[in-house]
């Protein structure tokens, strides 16, 4: 099962440095040139092109200008914007997006487990559809909330204000979110379950520690 | 009034308590109707007047996005299609699209048509499916047999292509899994162009039959703002005038050179949502016959790909225009061979949060037409 690495964009540690030798001369030489001047390893992938897309980082700007220390930028790249807030300023971060930006409804959240850092991610992609030059905008806005060894649904800290005043189309996310991963939205007036069955009595289940059988 | 015997924080889990209205019955529509697919929809009326309508998916609840966590990139290809098997390779395209650009693979020219191809004759295989359920639904007997029968036509093409009817798993990171036949171009240009010709009658016996359109006009009212306000996608967005299709906004593949017009209707009832697939469908062969002709005649189709390719670490949103509306796929990838999560965020979960709305005040003789129209597929929005 050796895996050669897949155009390798020079990592931080590379303890393993037989198998790029094998490959065909690629196109790495090119950008060898710096190898060992990047040591902070802050973004694995570290072909970051230079050039910021302007429109992209226009709005993002209009956020970060207005949220300074309670936002920080995740990415900006082309079509695609990232956000990370503290979960306590996540209504007012979506309300300023609401209002004063032309996002107008959330296609997608998803829900992500990290047992390491003890918490869990929440991503809410935001689209547009009132002004056609964001039609291909999509910004993640993200946000982490704590989370339990012992889960208890709906009764411990893992808890969000759900966003569903602002967005009105995150109401079955949020519910599918809360049956799937534990998370409980404060002020949603609907936290039942939507896919698992009634008496579903088990960790949720996109939890990493509800393993799947047999794997 | 029914008291409340146990206090809500302390009652298992699931069990809701109700209280009883005696003018208001509670009807359970599904989750076994043969026509519905597998979902349940809990009405409540007032004598003939749905006053809440309450949906209740998940009964087809297979854990896609819990199964791709542990498998790789590769293997998680044949299951991602098990959501919509009529519509496998649009419901695919986002996930290998998604894949490419984590683990950073160029695609050639003539795959990219392939795609097109392949991903249009889908639409329309699935839209036919969708439109004989619609027919059946209504009462209209011989709009479930012409769509029934017509998209074995495309099925047969699509069979000449991957080899299998419906669950073709085509796509893969780098291109399509094999190459089209010698003399494609030529049957595929022929079954289209009649099938097109056939499709063009379906006008005539519903689109513009009178007993249709009074019951679907004027049934479930989507306004403009709500359909927003909603975040529906697809063909009720643009039922209700929203001029929003991903194949012109965000082109992928090769939908830039091609010439790709959209489809949109004002009313925002069931017969414009309703429509619109079957106007999508008449536009899909126009993209056909369009991606037939520019197509490389030779070249490869599929970049090669290494065993167990690693997507670097990152996220990566992609969506394309499935025939139900926008797919999505957000694959996170924490640098091993198999995704750390996938989200599938699916048009048919998005389109539901738009039934309880319509739903309301509609009579119950008209729930069909409108829980149809929405181009809803239980077993998508489970996943």
């Amino acid at each position: 099962m050796s895996t050669a690495e897949i155009t390798p964009p020079p990592k931080a540690t590379p303890p393993k440095a037989t198998p790029p030798k094998a490959t065909p001369p690629k196109a790495t030489p090119p950008k060898a040139t710096p190898p060992k001047a990047t040591p902070p390893k802050a973004t694995p992938p570290e072909k970051i092109e230079p050039p910021v897309p302007a429109f992209e980082k226009s709005y993002i700007d209009q956020i970060t200008n207005k949220f300074t220390d309670d936002v920080e930028v995740g990415y900006i790249k082309e079509n695609r914007t990232r956000i990370n807030v503290k979960k306590e300023k996540i209504i007012d971060v979506a309300k300023f997006i609401k209002d004063n930006t032309p996002f107008d409804h959330a296609e997608s959240v998803t829900g992500v487990d990290f047992p390491e850092d003890k918490e869990i991610g929440l991503i809410y992609h935001l689209g547009s559809y009132t002004d056609s030059t964001y039609s291909k905008q999509v910004l993640a806005l993200a946000t982490r909330v704590p989370r339990e060894e012992n889960p208890n649904p709906g009764n411990d800290s893992t808890k969000l204000p759900s966003l569903r005043d602002m967005f009105y189309s995150v109401e079955f996310h949020e519910r599918e979110i809360f049956e799937m991963l534990g998370v409980y939205f404060e002020g949603h007036p609907d936290n039942r379950r939507l896919l698992l069955p009634e008496d579903w009595a088990d960790l949720p289940p996109l939890r990493k520690d509800f393993k799947n059988k047999g794997r | 009034m029914a008291e409340q015997v146990i206090p809500t924080n302390q009652m298992p889990p699931g069990l809701q308590v109700e209280n009883v209205d005696d003018r208001i019955m509670t009807l359970n529509v599904g989750p076994q109707h043969p026509g519905s697919g597998h979902m349940r929809i809990i009405v409540k009326i007032d004598g003939d007047y749905i006053v809440d309508a309450d949906p209740d998916p998940g009964y087809v609840h297979r854990g896609e996005e819990k199964m791709a966590e542990s498998r790789n990139y590769i293997t998680n290809i044949p299951h991602l299609e098990r959501p919509v098997i009529h519509d496998s390779c649009n419901i695919l395209y986002p996930y290998v699209l998604g894949v490419e650009e984590l683990v950073g693979i160029e695609v050639s020219e003539r795959a990219k048509y392939v795609r097109v191809i392949a991903a249009e004759l889908n639409r329309c295989i699935y839209i036919q499916y969708w439109l004989a359920i619609y027919g059946i639904f209504l009462g209209h007997s011989t709009m479930f047999m012409w769509p029934a029968g017509d998209r074995e036509l495309l099925i047969d093409l699509m069979e000449k292509i991957t080899g299998a009817r419906v669950t073709h798993a085509y796509f893969i990171p780098g291109g399509v899994r094999n190459d089209i036949p010698a003399n494609f171009e030529d049957v595929c240009l022929r079954q289209v162009n009649y099938f097109e010709k056939r499709i063009k009658e379906y006008a005539d016996i519903f689109y513009d039959n009178p007993i249709l359109k009074a019951r679907t006009e004027d049934t479930g009212v989507l306004s403009r703002e709500d359909a927003i306000r909603l975040g529906t996608t697809g063909s009720v967005l643009r039922a209700s005038g929203v001029d929003y299709d991903l194949r012109i906004k965000e082109p992928y593949d090769v939908y830039d050179e091609l010439d790709v017009h959209t489809n949109v209707l004002k009313s925002g009832d069931s017969y414009a949502r309703s429509k619109i697939p079957w106007l999508d469908m008449l536009e899909s062969c126009n993209i056909i016959r369009q991606a037939l002709e520019k197509m490389p005649k030779s070249g490869s189709i599929r970049t090669k790909l290494k065993p167990n390719p690693k997507g670097q670490i990152g996220e990566v949103y992609r969506r394309v225009e499935s025939g139900r509306g926008s797919a999505g796929c957000h694959i996170i990838s924490d640098g091993k061979i198999e995704p750390y999560r996938l989200k599938l965020s699916v048009s048919s979960f998005r389109n539901l949060i738009a039934l309880p709305y319509l739903l309301k005040g509609e009579k119950l003789g008209n729930m069909p037409a409108v829980y149809w129209s929405l181009n809803y597929w239980p077993v998508e929005a489970d996943r």
